[in-house]
């Protein structure tokens, strides 16, 4: 994944509050079954009833959402969507939380801003001012006034170093794995039926 | 409960606090894996371990006519696709001629895959339904999907405790679904967020397994990703016998570590919450997020609700003051992991008593799996049905997230057994309530939004 560390980019206001993964993905786009050039399906059905506020034809690299943003259905499709409209941070009072977990696994950044803050952003965005998005101090800036964000420890540190969770765990917890599991063989040998007589055959 | 199934997950720690928490079981499906699968191929990955895996094809499939092979398309593509990929890495597909295909949340507790005390994912928010077995279960994103597939592990965050208790005497008619809508009602759809939520109390205590199953799906709807009840006798009994329960000495051994899941008597919750479910009536949901909820006699929130509600009452063509009593419908639907279970075919059946679905209604029942389908045929319950004018179909889906041909209409409006009511969810434009099985049969009779109270 490639590292992230800071951004200046435009950025666009949703205000919304619940704007769940539907919205951004809309259900019959799920039956694509890859993750790349899914812009134009982001956000499809507000953009066709007339709400093009964010779409294929109009997006920035910085998203001010409201409360419990990307809630409901778990589908990666709406965060590799935003991340195909070249959506690259995401700032809210709130998220759903697969989905926030959803952007860290893309190099997304879903920093969460405090609802008393977050209006001056909203200003900075209608009025196509710059934004600066700093992962190190963990603050958004416009015009020299910061506002700081909050991201989960882990979620930072991978983001700064670009890691590959699946190959890390692999890489450094593989003993830790194998002595639960032969823990958990011994305590729970249900849960290890099926293979157990793999072996004896 | 939490904290025990927690503790006895935990592979390592991290200096943020993080744990790495061992993966027992991950249920598969077409939409949310095929980028898991490729991440397997792109970074050179094998599976951990396959027999902790088992795979079904439910979202994209055809319901309304079932001839194999699927019709060209996007969808035979991606059920394809589901199959080559578990031929390649050796995972266990229960394929759509089967009879034990399903909804994921319905097949795995049917065929005893999901089991108390274990951690169960899949790329599914509604994957919550399987705590109501004393399971830890929460729904995953692709990329995670892959991890699990090569690791058996994910980084987790520990959660925050909330314990709801329902006790009291449910009115005639009223289900856990009425429950967990007025529960989601009450806190909101970010209300449980950050939080696991144990079901408890004397309602919980009473209710058999597919009632509790209705209850913990919906969790995510109030934005917990985990619902919990604790195993008892009701849950061994549904699960003794079961094709992948455990069998002779090793289902001894389970049931004696699963009578030491249930919290201990002075655990401590962050939150706490007692409802008394005698004075929760029938709930209907009037707006496009579940916790848009009311008893069906209350009168729809006026602006004092804020804008969100107004746009909701715009996008659904509701007016304020008036109660969802008496709106009129186009469809009806039964089915879905919420609501597509035996017990569910059967509470709507015993609504119909000889009468028919009113003229202009299209209603559906769809099966949550094939085992539930051939359990409702044996009972007559089809006959009952196509005698009312519902279509019965196979299981899969279908109109819970209409993204397998079945859609309502722009502007038409659907009462719903699912579990979301969001805009566009049952199709661009589409309307949807979320009920009951009760609820749903009687309004699909009555042409209009109905209180089952009035009925039975």
């Amino acid at each position: 994944m490639t590292k992230f560390s800071s951004i200046s980019a435009h950025a666009i206001s949703l205000p919304d509050d619940d704007v769940d993964t539907d919205i951004i993905y809309p259900a019959r786009f799920l039956l694509i079954t890859e993750r790349e050039g899914l812009a134009r399906y982001a956000f499809a059905d507000r953009v066709s009833n007339g709400d093009k506020r964010i779409g294929a034809d109009h997006s920035a690299p910085i998203l001010i959402a409201g409360r419990n943003f990307g809630c409901g259905s778990s589908r990666e499709h709406a965060v590799w969507a935003l991340a195909a409209l070249g959506v690259k941070v995401i700032l809210a009072p709130s998220f759903g939380e697969i989905f926030r977990t959803n952007c860290a696994n893309n190099g997304i950044l879903a920093g969460i801003v405090a609802e008393s803050r977050i209006a001056m952003l909203r200003m900075a965005a209608d009025a196509s001012e710059q934004l600066l998005v700093d992962l190190t101090s963990q603050t958004v800036s416009c015009k020299g006034e910061g506002v700081p964000f909050m991201i989960g420890e882990a979620e930072r540190e991978s983001l700064l170093n670009g890691w590959n969770e699946t190959t890390r765990i692999l890489s450094l917890y593989a003993q830790n794995i194998a002595h639960f599991e032969q823990n958990q063989r011994a305590e729970a040998p249900w849960l290890w039926a099926s293979e157990a007589q793999k072996e004896y055959n | 409960m939490y904290e025990k199934l927690w503790n006895s997950h935990v592979v390592a720690g991290d200096p943020a606090g993080r744990a790495l928490i061992y993966i027992d079981k991950h249920l598969l499906h077409e939409v949310s894996t095929p980028q898991s699968f490729e991440l397997l191929r792109t970074n050179n990955l094998r599976l951990h371990r396959p027999a902790t895996q088992l795979a079904v094809a439910d979202h994209a499939v055809p319901t309304r006519v079932r001839t194999l092979p699927l019709p060209p398309g996007l969808a035979h593509d991606q059920v394809a696709l589901l199959e080559a990929n578990c031929t390649e890495f050796g995972i266990e597909l229960l394929p759509l001629e089967d009879s034990r295909q399903g909804i994921v949340h319905v097949i795995s507790p049917e065929q005893g895959f999901t089991l108390p005390g274990i951690t169960l994912v899949c790329g599914d928010s509604h994957t919550a339904t399987h705590g109501a077995f004393g399971a830890l279960a929460f729904g995953i994103g692709a990329s995670e999907c892959g991890t699990v597939m090569a690791t058996q592990c994910l980084w987790q965050n520990r959660a925050k405790t909330m314990r709801v208790k329902f006790n009291g005497i449910l009115q005639p008619g009223v289900s856990t679904k009425d429950l967990i809508l007025a529960l989601i009602g009450k806190i909101g759809a970010a209300g449980a967020s950050g939080h696991v939520i144990e079901f408890a109390g004397s309602v919980i205590t009473a209710a058999s397994m597919e009632a509790r199953m209705s209850l913990c799906n919906m969790a995510i709807e109030a934005g917990s990703r985990t619902g919990l009840i604790a195993p008892d006798d009701t849950t061994f009994n549904y699960l003794h016998g079961r094709p992948r329960a455990p069998e002779g000495s090793l289902w001894d051994d389970a049931i004696t570590a699963w009578r030491k899941l249930p919290s201990e008597p002075d655990a401590q919750f962050d939150q706490e919450l007692t409802i008394d479910s005698s004075n929760i009536g029938p709930q209907v949901t009037w707006g496009t997020s579940p916790d848009q909820v009311g008893a069906i006699d209350a009168p729809v929130p006026d602006s004092s609700g804020g804008s969100s509600t107004e746009k909701a009452r715009a996008y659904m063509g509701i007016e304020a003051g008036r109660p969802l009593e008496g709106l009129p419908i186009d469809y009806a639907f039964i089915g879905s992991c919420t609501n597509g279970r035996i017990e569910d075919l059967r509470a709507a059946a015993a609504v119909i008593r000889g009468r028919k679905v009113a003229s202009g209604v299209t209603a559906l029942v769809v099966p949550g799996s094939g085992e539930v389908k051939a359990q409702a045929e044996s009972e007559g319950l089809d006959t009952i049905f196509r005698a009312a004018g519902f279509e019965w179909h196979n299981s899969g889906c279908s109109l819970c997230v209409a993204m397998n041909g079945d859609l309502i209409p722009p502007g038409q409006r659907c009462v719903s057994t699912s579990n979301r009511n969001f805009e566009g969810r049952q199709g661009p434009g589409a309307r949807t309530h979320l009920a009951s099985p009760a609820t749903v049969t009687a309004s699909a009779i009555a042409g209009c939004l109905a209180d089952i109270r009035k009925t039975v």
